[in-house]
């Protein structure tokens, strides 16, 4: 039964395929109409983003400030980005604290999706709260925890006597991170939940009767049952959450703006900061090419990795 | 799927008696679980909670999770003058209204039409063009953005309007194909022998169909315009175009000591969705989960 739900993705590719192979593609005449219904859009959508994306390659060669005259200096910003230490730290905490981010968000995520998919009550209640924090903007909710980790937080630190907790964390170069990452997951964490509720609800209660029917533990019931049917789900929140923690703003900008001395500046903060209020245009342009790489590479390996565990 | 789950708490008591044994303890309630979970959601609540008790508190009492001794109800009057709340307000709902609209009315038969002709290499193509969109994070191409809408002075609401229904074609695409070829062809084949184009086809026959799929695209896009911040902070120039999350921003240093007054700033920046929400809560979740799966 598990091997037929799983398979049907592959199935499915498969089918497709095997299409494919008859026929390329089929000639039938399309209705002119339907190209009226795409292509305009293919010109806008190519105008708004790609467009600026190969403007943006082409400025990342030269030396403007964002307006006037420019020239071309070749790899000259490409080269200094490797021998800047304030990049090179930035692209290191932003790295750090998307894996930290990711992590927490999935391993938090699952424990509560299936927690909300026991049999508990008013389980559409609890769902609804658990997604609260999504319909909120993070700069908003993030400037609250901001005053929370300023002042009742220490306090609480010294009233229990916890070192570490009795100054603030955002003023602190070793342990601001720990804010960012926390309000991240905090609001992160209600999207994955979501996700992992629809795969969970995909799951046929037979199969759970069939297992319980053979004795097995709740450990076993979810790492060999329930993790393995809802694995196409892992990947599409390992894959967003990933990516939307490798773009952390809001939460930087809300809590600490950078600092304490530069410390959570994260690549995305650096290219707004440096590209349009610091005079570093063409600079921070080719920063964003070079975050473009490097995002594409991390791209490629979770791609990679999703598809050898799909194989087994 | 949910209703059944939604009734199962109360009905499991009255069906009790009639059901198989299995049944019964099937749908028997685990309060253990139940309290874990209620202690869980207090990560959620109390951030809530102390938003609302220290928007009302003065800034002497600020700080503490206690209730307010003296309401301060003038905090949100103070706090909507000096952020200019009611202009924000209403700058936030034009921009997330019509690119909810635009986005609903353009983005589904772009959607249809990708979706009806994939065995076409053009139409294949016209796919991945819009779906690797996703792939290209914000971050890259916002300097060139924001340089670009300034010179084609779309540095204003129009201009994030046609962002968001531009930018988020990528995700609706690949949210909606999937639907629309779920969709049987022999709706609209029957409606084409009987002389109906297929603009017609479309909004008469597949648009209506695709409602749920529709409202999943309507949250998604609400929220993310409604509550941006980084495609507001780097298009807008004009001060009396900002948004509310803009407007948080740049009237967050001048609260610097009286936080009372941030706090009802930023609970009137949580209301509207909030309240939005707390009626649509069902509609919203289920959307969101609709998204998904395909």
């Amino acid at each position: 039964m598990s091997n037929a739900t799983i398979g049907q993705p592959a199935s499915r590719k498969a089918a497709k395929s095997a299409k494919r192979k008859v026929s390329t593609f089929s000639k039938r005449k399309v209705d002119p109409a339907y190209y009226w219904m795409a292509v305009p859009a293919a010109i806008i959508f190519a105008f708004f983003l790609y467009l600026p994306f190969l403007d943006g390659v082409k400025y990342s060669f030269t030396n403007s400030q964002g307006y006037g005259d420019y020239k071309f200096i070749g790899f000259k910003n490409y080269l200094a980005l490797f021998q800047d230490n304030r990049v090179g730290h930035a692209y290191l905490f932003t790295l750090l604290i998307a894996i930290a981010i990711t992590v927490l968000i999935n391993v938090i995520a699952l424990f509560l999706s299936v927690l909300l998919n026991s049999k508990i009550a008013f389980k559409n209640g609890f769902r609804a709260i658990f997604f609260v924090p999504y319909t909120l903007s993070v700069l908003v909710i993030g400037y609250v925890f901001k005053y929370i980790f300023m002042n009742p937080l220490p306090e609480l630190g010294k009233a229990l006597g916890i070192e570490w907790l009795s100054t603030s964390l955002l003023t602190s170069e070793q342990l601001s991170w720990i804010p960012i990452v926390f309000l991240a997951v905090w609001q992160g964490v209600a999207y994955s939940v979501l996700i992992y509720l629809a795969g969970l609800q995909t799951i046929d209660d037979e199969i759970y009767e069939a297992a319980a029917l053979d004795g097995v533990n709740p450990w076993q019931k979810f790492w060999k049952i329930t993790f393995p049917l809802i694995g196409p789900f892992f990947t599409i929140n390992l894959v967003l959450s990933m990516k939307n923690a490798l773009g952390t703003f809001d939460q930087v900008v809300a809590l600490t703006d950078g600092g304490p001395n530069s410390a959570t500046e994260t690549v995305t903060y650096l290219i707004w900061k440096g590209g349009l209020t610091g005079g570093e245009y063409a600079y921070q342009t080719a920063n964003a090419v070079l975050f473009f790489i490097v995002l594409a590479i991390i791209a490629f390996i979770q791609l990679r990795i999703s598809r050898s565990q799909e194989q087994i | 799927m949910t209703t059944a789950t939604l009734a199962s708490p109360s009905k499991s008591g009255a069906s009790a008696k009639a059901a198989p044994v299995k049944y019964r303890k099937d749908r028997n309630i685990n309060w253990w679980l139940t309290a874990a979970v209620a202690v869980l959601s207090l990560t959620i609540l109390v951030p809530l909670y102390f938003t609302i008790v220290t928007a009302l508190k003065t800034p002497a009492e600020a700080g503490t999770f206690a209730l307010p001794t003296s309401w301060q109800w003038g905090n949100f009057a103070d706090a909507s003058a000096k952020v200019n709340y009611p202009k924000a307000a209403l700058n936030s709902a034009i921009i997330t209204v019509v690119a909810v609209v635009l986005t609903l009315l353009t983005n589904t038969f772009v959607a249809y039409a990708v979706a009806r002709n994939m065995d076409k290499r053009f139409f294949r193509f016209l796919y991945y063009f819009f779906i690797a969109a996703m792939f290209v994070p914000f971050p890259v191409v916002m300097l060139p953005i924001a340089k670009q809408m300034g010179s084609l002075h779309l540095d204003n609401q129009l201009g994030l309007i046609i962002l968001y229904t531009v930018l988020g074609l990528g995700t609706n695409l690949f949210i909606a194909t999937g639907f629309i070829r779920s969709i049987p062809v022999s709706l609209e084949e029957a409606a084409r022998i009987d002389g109906a184009s297929t603009w017609r086809i479309f909004w008469t026959i597949i648009f209506p169909l695709m409602s749920p799929i529709n409202a999943t695209i309507a949250i998604l896009t609400a929220l993310w315009a409604w509550n941006d911040f980084l495609l507001p902070l780097i298009v807008l120039t004009d001060q009396s175009n900002q948004t509310i999350p803009l407007a948080q921003y740049v009237f967050s240093s001048q609260f610097a000591t009286n936080y009372p007054m941030a706090f009802s700033s930023y609970l009137m920046a949580m209301a509207p969705i909030l309240v939005v929400y707390i009626f649509a809560q069902k509609w919203v979740v289920g959307g969101v989960m609709r998204g998904a799966v395909k």
